[in-house]
């Protein structure tokens, strides 16, 4: 059902040894000079981490940015949320720690199946990061000498994660919204608050601008730059329930992917396993208690599937079953989030999940309570513990949490090469939009990382290959016909969308669309019901555009518009998810396909057949998209059976 | 549940009233706002408009929900967003009285939706330290003493959603800009603009329209993330020396 046609992706990695990549792509990278950075213009979309970093950089560099929020401020944006931290090879402990290490457990964490060419960079300027942000005034978490404190996280042995007790996400990006806020003031970047982006326009090949609507008045604007970059996050929310805020979307990708950028590794999704379970068919989203828990709490189930309606307080010691422990006794509650997800999964499916509906595992502090005295707990998790009571109404001192996996980030994103461009020339993704560094799986404490990087100190240097050769271009008009027309198909989609008069909500498809993806593209998949999601998927597409009903005008401030229009494009979206995870005949990190597994339950790669990025290319509403891949070449790390045992 | 809901509407057919809806089917374990999408789905169901309220994150840490709850800036719970307040805190059979941050500084755009990009417009003043990328040091050159950057961390938890100025007789935005100003000021890094910043911060919120600090701390009391009033006093320092050696250097 898929047709192959291989076309190679060029990733522009640079030649040389992996550990001189960067240092040599540096010195030779074209310069624009100061004058004709003044001539250029840059638009950035999305204020996250990866957005709100690289438009107070370019502004900084004397570009002409503009940069694009669909937010009252930019300082709204999701990564507000990350709790836990940022990985940063410092070796502020002197505990084995170094950039190269920091590269492999990436790779390793990510299943084998990221580019290491993009790791090692990331870890290479993991350690700028923390530099950086410390100038600005970041409260990072010290110890008593004022020096920088870290703590652990999954996937890893050494203790390399910086934080601000758990609203790490918070503070970051507070910094960047503050260096962003200088460069508003200084009148090196434009803010255009209340803005989505629906749509980009391309001129002869290459990405000219954006079609953007005033989300106040409605009204269409058209927006030109030399180049533009997609800092617009992921698409978890695509599964309806999820850790995301619930403004997250797909809409920039899914319409640059419509434009002819490639979409990367779509299915690859992140189910985080420690969130509060769902309590109801009302639950609008679920809310994530940080990785960082895992330090100290301890996973177990009752043994006897008879005891999971007891209290749990009341099940002694030896009735317990601290499986992460049990299994994977090097790395025990700290295994990386898929395996962790998992295995919660597996306990809960064999009938040992807890709670009213049979779907939690327990997350314990009690040992480490009596261990460490109530004190440092509290001065630890403090504020997630206050979280979970004032969620669920329990409180996490005296009985343990309950928890149960959720979807938290997708790893598949945007196609990039090593300068984070598009297969559309001058169309770039940073941060969560792109596919590029987590694999399969994503490393805790590495989202933070890498927004901030791409933003910081890679879109910096590798725009300029780009935008060297744009200095004669001139100022681009936005009365070229691709502006004229892009306007005027977006015009018509909402036209569309505004006069379907059916009698469904647009939450009401999403929370339908999210339950078949959930269902049958989360955490373990098969082919059986991949393909019947994908029918399910198109039935509901259909089912979408006759009986959408979108109240108000598309003249006015109207937040159902907003929210239709990103629900379709969550439904065309699954579709290529499912798609994407059954053709991977394989598992990898988050991706479980149940009929790859080895005899004790682990993910079964196959390298030989499935070591590349897929690359999707859009063809058209109703056709099968292309698929194109880019083989994973490893030069420096030995390619294994992951194993945290 | 069975709740009756008194809901400021305003734009649209709305010139600005409160509106009373019916609400049967509340759960207590739900969210304040779940309960609202309830009640718009419903409305959406009848071809009605829907209420406009802003949210985002729902774990009370993006500052975008608001909202004045039977009078109260968030509501009821102390230390606690609109968004992670939950309906076993109401009554059934209650009535709630639902309206949007009021302050001349904060235009309504549509029912509880309001306009705080003021709030940028103060942190672009000065809100800042002037470190373009690259340019920082290592990071564990600059020591700060564990004590001192906890407070600036409590002054920097600000989530900039508004309900400090939603809160004061006088519509103040002076426990957001000292929240800013103390964060930046009892840092090393912030020492070099110290006096600028403050200055212009400052001058920015008159600009803005938010009225004068008469030491209420309705600020205080209904602010989310317990940021102190003890900002403001820091604030008032640094202002009175910042002020005082503008005058000497001039």
């Amino acid at each position: 059902m898929i047709s192959t046609d291989i076309k190679k992706l060029d990733a522009k990695i640079p030649a040389g040894p992996l550990a001189e990549k960067w240092e040599n792509y540096k010195g030779h990278v074209p310069l624009v000079s100061a004058n004709n950075k003044r001539r250029i213009d840059v638009i950035i979309v999305g204020t996250g981490l990866a957005g709100a970093s690289a438009a107070a950089s370019l502004g900084e560099l004397g570009y002409n940015v503009k940069v694009f929020t669909f937010h009252d401020s930019p300082r709204r944006a999701h990564s507000i949320a990350a709790q836990g931290g940022i990985n940063a090879a410092k070796n502020y402990r002197n505990d084995g720690d170094s950039v190269y290490r920091l590269f492999y457990d990436t790779i390793k964490g990510g299943d084998y199946r990221a580019r290491e060419a993009n790791v090692y960079r990331l870890a290479e300027v993991s350690v700028n990061i923390i530099d950086q942000c410390v100038a600005q005034g970041v409260p990072f978490a010290r110890d008593y000498g004022g020096l920088l404190d870290n703590r652990s996280f999954g996937g890893t042995l050494v203790s390399r994660t910086f934080y601000a007790r758990g609203q790490t996400g918070q503070q970051l990006l507070i910094g960047a919204y503050q260096a962003l806020c200088r460069q508003v003031a200084l009148g090196s970047v434009k803010l255009y608050n209340r803005h989505e982006m629906l749509d980009v326009v391309i001129v002869d090949g290459k990405c000219r601008g954006i079609i953007a609507r005033n989300l106040l008045t409605g009204q269409l604007e058209r927006h030109s730059a030399h180049a533009v970059v997609l800092c617009t996050g992921g698409y978890g929310n695509v599964f309806y329930l999820s850790t995301n805020a619930m403004l997250c979307n797909v809409t920039a990708a899914w319409r640059a992917h419509r434009r002819g950028a490639f979409f990367g590794n779509p299915c690859f999704t992140q189910i985080h396993p420690t969130c509060i379970p769902v309590s109801g068919d009302y639950q609008s989203k679920l809310t994530l208690m940080s990785e960082s828990l895992r330090n100290d709490g301890r996973c177990w189930v009752p043994k006897d599937p008879a005891d999971t309606k007891k209290h749990p307080n009341e099940i002694p010691e030896e009735a317990r079953d601290y499986y992460l422990e049990r299994r994977y006794p090097s790395f025990g509650n700290l295994v990386p989030r898929d395996i962790a997800s998992r295995a919660a999964k597996a306990e809960c499916d064999a009938g040992k999940g807890v709670g009213p509906t049979g779907l939690a595992v327990y997350l314990d502090f009690a040992d480490a309570i009596k261990r460490y005295g109530r004190d440092t707990i509290a001065a630890r998790y403090g504020n997630l513990f206050e979280m979970y009571e004032k969620i669920t109404g329990d409180n996490p001192y005296e009985v343990p949490m309950r928890i149960y996996p959720a979807v938290h980030y997708t790893m598949g994103g945007l196609w990039v090469d090593y300068e984070l461009m598009t297969t559309v020339p001058g169309l770039y993704a940073a941060g969560e939009a792109n596919f590029s560094d987590h694999g399969a799986n994503r490393l805790g404490a590495s989202a933070l990382m890498q927004g901030l990087a791409d933003g910081y100190f890679v879109l910096p240097y590798t725009i300029g290959a780009y935008l060297s050769k744009e200095i004669r271009t001139g100022p681009i008009p936005t009365n070229l016909p691709e502006f004229e027309r892009t306007e005027k198909e977006v015009a018509d989609r909402i036209h569309r969308l505004m006069s379907i008069g059916g009698h469904e909500s647009a939450e009401s498809f999403h929370r339908r669309l999210g339950k078949i993806m959930w269902d049958k593209c989360g955490m373990a998949r098969n082919e059986k019901g991949l393909k019947e999601a994908i029918g399910e998927i198109r039935t509901l597409r259909e089912e979408f555009w006759k009986n959408l009903y979108v109240p108000g005008r598309s003249d006015e401030f109207n937040p159902e518009l907003e929210k239709a229009w990103r629900v379709a494009d969550f439904l065309e979206l699954g579709e290529l998810m499912c798609i994407d995870a059954l053709h991977r005949n394989e598992s990898c990190g988050g991706h479980f396909r149940e009929e790859y597994q080895t005899a004790d339950g682990e993910a079964l790669r196959d390298d030989n057949n499935y070591k590349y990025v897929a690359a999707w290319e859009w063809s058209g509403e109703g056709a099968q998209p292309v698929l194109h891949k880019e083989p994973l070449i490893y030069e420096e790390v030995e390619i294994a059976q992951r194993s945290y045992k | 549940m069975k709740l009756t809901l008194k809901i400021w509407r305003q734009g649209g057919k709305y010139k600005g009233e409160f509106v009373t809806y019916q609400l049967d089917n509340v759960n207590e374990h739900m969210s304040f706002l779940e309960m609202l999408d309830v009640l718009n789905e419903q409305l959406i169901r009848q071809k009605e408009e829907p209420i406009a309220f802003e949210h985002d994150c729902r774990e009370g840490i993006c500052g975008t929900c608001s909202l004045v709850i039977n009078g109260r800036p968030h509501g009821p719970l102390k230390g606690t967003t609109t968004c992670q307040l939950h309906m076993r805190m109401f009554k059934d059979g209650e009535t709630i009285v639902i309206e949007p941050f009021r302050a001349k500084a904060f235009p309504v755009i549509r029912d509880l939706v309001v306009d705080r990009s003021a709030f940028d417009r103060i942190i672009q003043a000065g809100g800042y330290v002037s470190v373009n990328t690259g340019q920082a040091p290592e990071a564990n050159s600059i020591p700060i003493e564990k004590e001192v950057a906890s407070r600036a961390f409590d002054a920097a938890a600000c989530i900039g959603c508004g309900a400090c100025v939603a809160a004061c007789p006088n519509a103040s935005a002076m426990l957001f800009t000292a929240a800013k100003v103390s964060h930046l000021a009892l840092l090393p890094q912030g020492q070099v603009e110290r006096k600028r910043r403050v200055l212009r911060m400052v001058a920015q919120m008159d600009k803005e329209g938010f009225g004068r600090c008469s030491n209420v701390k309705a600020c205080e009391a209904e602010c989310p993330k317990e940021i102190s009033v003890s900002n403001i006093a820091r604030m008032n320092r640094e202002y009175l020396f910042a002020a005082l050696a503008s005058e000497t250097m001039a």
